[in-house]
């Protein structure tokens, strides 16, 4: 019987051919970790081992409060800053970085086959280089410091099946959305979820990153998405690690398999408090928004700064609004510098963050005040998500929150007339 | 192991935000601090009248969201020994079980259980009465098990490498 990628994963982990329901003890190949390393370090010591048993595969990144806002979080950093050098962690990266998930990608930590865990929920996003990533508490980083190994329940796996051709200025985010809706937040718990199809092979490679990084949003473990030549030169050009690429078997047994045709799709907009509360944007009527966001691990990438800029230039954001975006990491910020980008944006009244988490999770800045509506491009939009339990959050694509700031109101960006001049 | 308490009873997917809300995560690593601010954006008296024995209920895909630790930990800070729910979000549940809170999966118990009953549940029998009869859970086995009965994954682990006897 063939294997699943998850089955195959774990199997090459644990020396021998393991089935979805057991408990298997490996040695993962990477380790992340961010402003949380702070709290891991004390729980660390509480377990009573001086040194980490495997510092090379651990990866330390602060973004998520950073720089820090306070002294409580100043002082937090300064612990992380000490603990990595004690303890001989060489891959720290400080807050001049970016979001954990991209950096990780972006300088070659994360390769095909690995076992990649995170003391962050959105670690799964590392399937979109092929590895099995999934995120893990701060207890368990702490264990893995302790001992370099980490107990692990082997998934069942869906197969989410894509085909047709996505409609002009429809995105993997507008899909994801809606296979949220579909699948549900708890569809998908403890499941890996493979995303594969002929539609894959025409998104760009962050395009792809929005399926397994919003894969945690509906329940699971994981996502993957099978590296293509497309992917595997982008890889090598930040690594020279050796790696075998994992694919699952083609008679591999799916616990349920689901297909998206994606040739009919709208722009979908997310509505609070649910990340499967999905509409078309055209059903969700007259919501005025007091604040808009570009970025996060989910839609901060080049593309996504690209598009705002197209639909931004030479025009400016609706009066009583404000706009914050933010680079998923430097390298990209650099880019769109280049590109000139950033300056379209800060021309049409955006407020340019540093890369980061920014205010995706309420932790610093850019909080909501109650009564607030917020529309962004990230990824989760639980009440209170973003520093404010009185507050609304939406989530769309890039293109629909950049309309949206234009007319102050959720709008379908297709009715800006931007696509025209697009081929 | 018996456990007896009140019921504080939610719906479906209770997510981290509101059991610990994201703007503490860095701030507040003290895990008596934790406490005071479990189920905050929720129900804000969780916190002041939970009390040892209590179990908090809850329907479909309890803990969804972030993998903050807190989340579980503020829950068993302030005061609450046990989570019954018709189901638990994955990082979530680990986080349970690492903790040695113990997360049970029973949507019969649920169904019965209103918001101030007193409820029972005995860990090593896998029973949970309620007021409209008794509900029997999977019982932990293997690995998680042991992490369990060691009183959590840091207690486990010290055992594990010879620290603690």
């Amino acid at each position: 019987m063939g294997q699943t990628f998850a089955e195959k994963v774990l199997s090459n982990k644990a020396g021998h051919a393991v089935v979805p329901g057991e408990i298997v003890e490996i040695e993962p190949d990477v380790a992340m970790s961010h402003d949380n390393t702070a709290a891991i370090s004390g729980i660390f010591k509480k377990i009573g081992v001086d040194k980490i048993a495997r510092p090379e595969i651990h990866v330390v990144i602060l973004d998520h409060a950073a720089p820090a806002p306070n002294e409580i979080i100043a002082r937090n950093h300064k612990i992380v800053r000490e603990f990595v050098k004690e303890q001989g962690i060489e891959r720290f990266h400080d807050i001049n970085t970016g979001i954990c998930h991209q950096v990780m990608c972006e300088k070659g930590y994360v390769l095909p086959g690995m076992v990649a865990i995170g003391s962050d929920s959105h670690s799964c996003m590392y399937g979109a280089m092929g590895a099995f990533g999934t995120g893990i508490g701060r207890s368990e980083m702490a264990v893995v410091m302790a001992t370099g190994r980490l107990w692990f329940k082997v998934p069942e796996t869906i197969k989410v099946n894509l085909t047709g051709k996505l409609p002009k200025g429809i995105t993997s985010k507008d899909l994801m959305l809606v296979i949220a809706k579909t699948i549900g937040t708890d569809g998908a718990i403890y499941k890996m979820i493979e995303f594969t199809g002929p539609l894959m092979a025409d998104l760009s490679i962050a395009q792809r990153m929005i399926f397994p990084n919003m894969s945690v949003e509906i329940g699971a473990k994981g996502g993957f998405v099978e590296p293509d030549e497309a992917m595997l030169s982008w890889i090598r050009e930040r690594s020279d690690v050796p790696f075998e690429v994992v694919s699952a078997d083609d008679d591999a047994v799916y616990e349920k398999v689901y297909d998206f045709d994606c040739s009919d799709l709208q722009p979908q907009i997310a509505t609070p408090h649910d990340i499967d509360l999905v509409y078309d944007v055209g059903e969700v009527k007259n919501i005025k928004v007091d604040q808009f966001m570009l970025g996060t691990c989910c839609n901060g990438r080049l593309e996504d700064f690209e598009v705002t800029a197209k639909i931004l230039k030479g025009k400016k954001i609706a009066p009583d609004t404000r706009f914050l975006a933010l680079p998923a990491s430097t390298e990209i910020y650099l880019e769109a510098l280049k590109a000139g980008y950033i300056q379209t944006l800060i021309e049409a009244g955006v407020v340019m963050m540093n890369p980061g988490c920014g205010p995706c999770m309420g932790a610093h800045e850019g909080v909501l005040a109650p009564g607030e509506v917020a529309l962004t491009t990230s990824n989760r939009n639980f009440k209170g998500r973003m520093g404010c339990k009185e507050a609304d959050v939406y989530l769309g694509s890039p293109a629909t929150v950049a309309a949206s700031s234009l007319t102050g109101y959720i709008t379908d960006h297709r009715d800006t007339g931007w696509l025209d001049d697009e081929d | 192991m018996s456990i007896k308490g009140r019921a504080w009873k939610y719906g479906d997917h209770i997510n981290t935000d509101v059991i610990f809300p994201g703007k503490y995560t860095y701030t507040i690593t003290d895990p008596e601090e934790m406490g005071p601010h479990a189920m905050e954006d929720l129900d804000p008296e969780f916190a002041k009248n939970v009390k040892p024995g209590d179990c908090v209920v809850g329907g479909k895909n309890f803990g969804c969201g972030s993998s903050r630790e807190q989340a579980p930990q503020s829950i068993k800070v302030a005061g609450a020994s046990v989570i019954i729910a018709r189901g638990f979000a994955r990082i979530f549940y680990r986080n349970c079980i690492n903790l040695g809170l113990p997360a049970l999966v029973s949507s019969e118990a649920v169904d019965a259980i209103e918001h101030g009953d007193q409820v029972e549940v005995d860990l090593d029998k896998g029973t949970i009465t309620t007021k409209k009869g008794v509900f029997t859970f999977p019982p932990f086995e293997g690995y998680a098990k042991t992490i369990i009965d060691n009183g959590g994954l840091i207690p486990h682990t010290r055992k594990m490498l010879g620290i603690d006897p």
